[in-house]
């Protein structure tokens, strides 16, 4: 099937077979392998990407189903040289370890500071009327979707309030 | 064979004149991470178009495959090969060259006697990923069952000593126990986990000609290289392995497993490169797993809290046909002053997945029940649980009298207290409120072993003066490219800019990999090592060169620094020195072997644990509200990377704790948890003001740099800190890991 979005900025076009998820379109036939397949359940979020600026699981997602879209994954953040903020805090906190969880992490972060800025609601948050602060525990309630079995969470942590302006 | 003497002397690590030592240098490869262009296995660019393989599980657990049907696989869109039991091509016994330490014998891929569910016996190969799943689906086996022992309590009445060993009794601990003053004696059970590693296994392989190349997963090159030369019944030489970035490995990619060998040989068969990945579900059923473990633990105390009679004995599982002991008791035998003794294992044989090793083996389970029993005994005696722990410190390795090389364990626990607020710790439990919550406080200590082992490495300095790094070791997440490359450049006094490190090539000087906390210490004294020959032969470069202004002088007087070469105010830079004197570079090697009289000490690096959590009376949930550890591992090699290993090992205490286990499913034989939703490792929520600090130490009885591991200290006993802090809130005294809320609930008082 034909389908077009843009990917990272840029115009693209596949001929997709309808079974294929858009983590596996993105990684085996547009070569983007920053986003992981560690589940292909959309349990560990390692395949985080944004479409139209909202985080999703890329693996529960057929790739015909997104014409039109807009999507943004870890290759469309920053470059090695030009890091994102948040790429940056990452490194400078040492919020991974193995790396693999952490294109998932940073695009989660993305899509969470998003969310909260246009006042999204968490399981943490306590008053539904009022404006949301981004607490410590807002922020740990609202990637708990994104697993790193290196447990670096409390670097992660501090690398999103620093990235969020939050520190 | 070196000696622990050696290791004394200054050195440029120990003088570490640029600071790079112990500095909390970025990640080397963390560039590449953070922006997802670290090729993992599954990703490398394969020189031509891969195709797409496809693992097919057995759904019994013994037996064997009596028929295969492939005919309309086959015939299905795009497929390229399918193979069962009935077709996969010979191969080779594998076993002869392995390393005992890393790796072990594995059954061919696809044998047709079944082991345990999940096993492989079947393999897709197609043009694509979605067509390789879809044919595998219509692959058609049957199976003859036989009966499997799958239910570890079910066979405890089977336990038997692990061949090969013995308890380990000093004095007499029977008549010891028997005359104690205060006596404890409690049964402490570890469920099994597994280690749910963010990437799955993968390969990629190809060849050329003869020769093979794979990219895999795995945390031993050389025994990957090995074990798949065997497999393929090919000379080593012909076998390439690279593994470059690995998804974490915690001990369960210490093996190759069927997506190495079936990679290649289906790349070898197709003429065309071939990448397999492990689905979630097969890194459950067909890798290896912790096992679970009960633990008899038996004290005898004086009144005043000196223990007199000791006792752990450990009952755990292995899969049948391949043997594997979780040494749950062993850390115990140095740990505790106690003049009468006994440590012991004993073996389960099941028809379910091989045990094996997972983040500090032994250590890990056997400390879940020591330290909480350590806990119940300070209570019965009255006595603080540092305070009896204090009291009963050894000045000599309390089993086999010999000195410690170093041992803060004291210092750990006083500090440790002192930092967290300990004093504040009401000893009466339930006596804290916080709004619905019960809040309490928890300790315990932390102790794992120390190891070296043989490895080499080679460094090269090119005109430009970039010195290259090279070494057959992985890095798992662990910092090996960052420690490396600190290490480099100190030695060599350059900048950290102009070194690169190159890893997980078998075609590299080897290593003996990632694994038992023995990786820094291995694989940095090798690169020491390396980097001492360069300084000797730049020495020398310079001293006997006539452009040189270093020309006639004594290369022993030679130093480095600042990216020069020099003797008192007589200097150059190292890059025109390699460009005039030896324009094609300078490569030499170096290595490390064990001193024979290390042995001569008990060598440990040691911890303390402080948890502070609230349970809830009503539903038996457990929060963790903070968790501070303090770690003596000898000298630090990046303040870092080290923080965040040590803080990520006590995480997966908190999961040993309070989330992680898994069972068997005693009509198939398969775990109940096969993925991320069932089996639950800590997530962002569960972890709360989690902190931790090293405290100064050089151990020089581990190795030239006086360093040691930090990579399996931290979960070493974390998860007791937390049960008994959850006691200390609730009353609860749980003996039954992780403290799900049913368990909770049941034992509230």
């Amino acid at each position: 099937m034909k389908t077009s979005f843009t990917l990272n900025g840029q115009a693209a076009s596949l001929d997709l077979d309808p079974r294929t998820t858009l983590l596996d379109a993105l990684r085996e036939q547009l070569s983007l392998k920053g986003s992981k397949k560690g589940c292909d359940h959309g349990q560990c979020g390692a395949c985080t990407v944004l479409v139209n600026g909202r985080r999703i699981n890329a693996c529960l997602s057929l790739a015909v189903t997104h014409e039109g879209d807009e999507i943004t994954t870890v290759e469309g953040l920053g470059t090695s040289e030009t890091l994102h903020p948040v790429q940056a805090a990452f490194l400078e906190h040492d919020a991974f370890q193995c790396g693999y969880c952490t294109p998932g992490q940073i695009c989660s972060t993305i899509g969470m500071l998003k969310e909260a800025a246009d006042g999204w609601a968490s399981l943490a948050t306590a008053d539904l009327t009022a404006d949301t602060v981004l607490s410590d525990e807002e922020i740990r309630e609202r990637m708990s979707g994104n697993l790193c079995r290196c447990s670096a969470y409390p670097q992660i942590l501090a690398a999103i309030r620093s990235a969020g302006g939050l520190a | 064979m070196s000696s622990v003497k050696d290791w004394a002397a200054p050195t440029p690590i120990s003088e570490n004149r640029s600071g790079l030592i112990g500095k909390g240098v970025d990640r080397y490869e963390g560039r590449l991470k953070v922006t997802g262009s670290a090729p993992f296995a599954y990703e490398v660019e394969a020189p031509s178009k891969p195709a797409y393989g496809v693992l097919i599980a057995s759904p019994i657990a013994r037996g064997v495959v009596t028929s295969a049907d492939i005919a309309q696989a086959q015939a299905s869109p795009g497929v390229l090969l399918v193979w069962t039991p009935d077709n996969v091509p010979a191969q080779g016994e594998r076993g002869a060259k392995i390393n005992p330490r890393s790796q072990r014998g594995a059954n061919p891929a696809l044998a047709d006697r079944v082991e345990h569910f999940g096993q492989h016996v079947g393999f897709v190969v197609a043009d694509t990923l979605e067509n390789a799943k879809a044919a595998a689906a219509l692959v058609r086996l049957t199976y003859e069952a036989t009966p499997a022992d799958l239910i570890f309590e079910d066979n405890l009445a089977q336990a038997d000593q692990p061949e090969g060993e013995e308890d380990v009794r000093v004095g007499d601990f029977e008549a010891a126990f028997a005359g104690a003053a205060v006596r404890l004696d409690e049964t402490y059970v570890s469920p099994l986990q597994n280690h749910a590693q963010m990437e799955p296994c993968a390969t990629t392989a190809w060849w050329d000609g003869d020769h093979v190349t794979v990219h895999t997963s795995i945390q031993m090159v050389k025994g990957g290289q090995h074990t798949l030369a065997e497999t393929l019944m090919i000379p080593s030489t012909q076998v390439r392995l690279i593994t470059r970035y690995i998804g974490g490995g915690f001990g369960g990619k210490g093996q190759a497993y069927d997506d190495l060998t079936l990679a290649a040989l289906a790349a070898r068969a197709l003429g065309q490169p071939v990448k397999v990945a492990y689905t979630r579900q097969q890194m459950f059923q067909a890798t290896i797993h912790r096992p679970a473990v009960h633990m008899r633990v038996r004290l005898g105390a004086q009144a005043d809290g000196r223990l007199d009679a000791f006792a752990l004995e450990a009952v755990t599982h292995c899969r049948r046909e391949a043997p594997f002991t979780e040494h749950a008791a062993n850390f115990a035998r140095s740990l505790y002053a106690a003049p009468n003794r006994l440590t012991g294992h004993r073996l389960v044989k099941l028809d379910i997945p091989a045990a094996g090793p997972m983040r500090a083996p032994g250590e890990a389970s056997g400390m879940l029940s020591l330290e909480c029993a350590m806990d119940e005994l300070a209570e019965q005696l009255g006595l603080d649980p540092v305070e009896l722990r204090l009291r009963n410190e050894p000045e000599t390795d309390p089993e086999t009298g010999k000195p410690f090389s170093t041992r803060q364990l004291v210092r750990c626990m006083t500090e440790g207290a002192q930092r967290f607020g300990w004093d504040r710790r009401n000893p009466t439990p339930g006596q804290v409120r916080d709004g619905r919550w019960l809040v309490g406080l928890g300790m315990a200590a932390a102790i794992r072993g120390n190891f070296l082992l043989p490895a080499k490495a080679g460094v090269r300095i090119d005109a430009d003066g970039t010195i290259t790094l090279r070494q057959g070791m992985t890095d798992i997440g662990t910092g090996t490219y960052t420690i490396l490359a600190q290490i480099t450049a100190e030695t060599l006094g350059v900048p950290l800019s102009q070194v690169k490190v190159e890893l997980g090539d078998s075609d590299f000087p080897p290593a003996p990999g990632s694994g038992g906390q023995f990786g820094a210490a291995t694989a940095g004294s090798a690169a020491f090592a390396a980097g001492m020959n360069l300084r000797k032969a730049l020495a020398e470069l310079a001293t006997g060169d006539p452009n040189s202004p270093l020309y006639g002088d004594d290369p022993e007087l030679v130093s480095f620094g600042g990216g020069n070469i020099a003797v008192d105010n007589r200097a150059e830079p190292l890059d025109r020195l390699v460009a005039r004197a030896a324009p094609d570079g300078v490569y030499v090697e170096g290595a490390i072997t064990p001193a024979a009289d290390a042995r001569d000490y008990s060598q440990h690096t040691y911890g303390a644990h402080f948890a502070e959590v609230g349970v809830d009376p009503d539903t038996g949930e457990v929060r963790l509200r903070r968790m501070f550890g303090v770690f003596a591992a000898g000298r630090i090699l990046n303040a870092k990377t080290a923080m965040s290993q040590i803080t990520g090992g006590m995480i997966w205490g908190v999961g040993t704790a309070l989330h992680e286990y898994n069972e068997v499913d005693p009509r198939y034989g398969s775990f109940i948890a096969q993925d991320l939703a069932g089996y639950h490792v800590p997530a962002h929520a569960d972890i709360v003001d989690l902190s931790a600090m090293f405290l100064d130490e050089v151990d020089d009885k581990a190795n030239p740099m006086g360093i040691k591991g930090v990579g399996e200290l931290g979960i070493a006993g974390a998860g007791a800190a937390i049960a008994n802090a959850v006691y200390n809130a609730s009353g609860a005294r749980i003996r039954s890991y992780p403290l799900t809320p049913e368990k909770v609930l049941a034992a509230l008082p």
